[in-house]
């Protein structure tokens, strides 16, 4: 009994882990890139950071029918990777995340940075929204519909950055 | 109609944002703030320094905290060389109770900061600079100008100390300026905690 209750947890923790994985940005580009008529909304964010806890209700609540193209939300984490089991997968849990979820996995951030947008500070919260070869850039809080409005003008290609 | 405006604010946002502070080669503005210890502290105090290492940082920021040992290390080394650290918490104390006055005494006391910590109330310096994130560093050279900005950016780019490749802008930047060089990288980024503006309706 011992050993089943134990072999459940363990599973259990397994299948919690798999929720949030790590993600280098390379990855995430190959990701983007067999997106073909799917509008990406990535969101950089961290537990840590207020502002981007604060907005993370927008992004979950994206509704996909609004749309007439795909929309597909993605939260990366800038928490340390050696807080992915400590605190992001806690967090995920609570705020009950449906988004897929990673943590960055780059030692380098300097570069990452620079990769993602070369107009990016490295404050949080930062998005990047992209669609074929399209990517649009913003470092910072999006407050009432603003989000919403600007994936609807992405999604529906007549957004003039 | 509708849409066009809501371009025009996007862009009027990103104008705004890329405006803000210094640049390097623009020579910065003393302050007067209250350090940990109840006194005021100004540059002009620094009467021997050749220069300065301004961190913007606060107490609460885990990014700030990962490198506040680094910050104390980088004063032990320079401010001996003529390159003291003053530090300036970035944050207002009701949007973030944790970096009060009394919460940056108790961080100093227990951390024994070697160097100056600095209140910034209703955030004048902080704005004036253009940090939008702690920690941000920015390295002020005194020259026949006054004090020149000379770097401005992170304090390296290994926040996690896993990375192995990893490059000490300020200390390289540091050892050129003593050198009597210019610093060969002046302008970097790192991931920070967006600052804890005070709440009021017109923050930006």
């Amino acid at each position: 009994m011992k050993y089943l209750l134990s072999l459940f947890l363990v599973t259990a923790t397994l299948s919690a882990n798999a929720q949030v994985k790590l993600v280098s940005l390379n990855e995430l580009e190959q990701r983007l890139s067999k997106g073909k008529d799917t509008t990406y909304v990535i969101n950089f964010w961290a537990t840590w950071c207020g502002p981007c806890v604060g907005e993370l209700s927008q992004f979950e609540s994206l509704k996909k029918e609004y749309f007439k193209t795909p929309v597909k939300v993605i939260l990366v984490s800038m928490d340390f990777k050696s807080k992915l089991k400590s605190n992001v997968i806690p967090f995920v849990k609570k705020q009950k995340l449906k988004s897929e979820v990673y943590v960055i996995n780059e030692p380098n951030t300097q570069a990452f940075i620079d990769n993602v947008d070369k107009k990016w500070s490295g404050a949080l919260p930062a998005t990047l929204i992209v669609k074929n070869n399209s990517r649009s850039f913003f470092e910072k809080e999006f407050v009432n519909t603003e989000l919403e409005d600007l994936v609807k003008n992405i999604a529906h290609e007549d957004y003039k950055p | 109609m509708k849409r066009i405006l809501f371009a025009c604010l996007m862009m009027l946002g990103i104008m705004t944002k890329a405006q803000n502070g210094y640049q390097i080669g623009d020579v910065a503005s003393d302050f007067n703030l209250k350090n940990v210890d109840g006194k005021s502290v100004s540059l002009a105090n620094y009467k021997d320094a050749k220069g300065y290492i301004i961190v913007f940082t606060c107490n609460t920021c885990p990014v700030a905290q990962a490198y506040q040992d680094r910050v104390e290390a980088l004063n032990k080394e320079y401010a001996p060389k003529g390159y003291p650290v003053i530090a300036i918490n970035t944050n207002d104390p009701i949007a973030s109770p944790g970096d009060s006055y009394a919460k940056m005494q108790e961080r100093a006391k227990q951390k024994k900061f070697s160097f100056a910590y600095l209140e910034d109330p209703n955030h004048i310096y902080t704005k004036k600079y253009g940090a939008n994130k702690t920690p941000h560093v920015f390295i002020l050279q005194k020259t026949a100008k006054g004090n020149e900005v000379a770097y401005i950016g992170a304090i390296d780019n290994d926040q996690e100390e896993v990375n192995p490749q990893k490059e000490t802008y300020v200390q390289n930047a540091i050892n050129l300026l003593l050198q009597g060089k210019k610093p060969t990288v002046t302008y970097t980024k790192a991931i920070g905690c967006s600052i804890r503006w005070k709440k009021e309706s017109t923050t930006e």
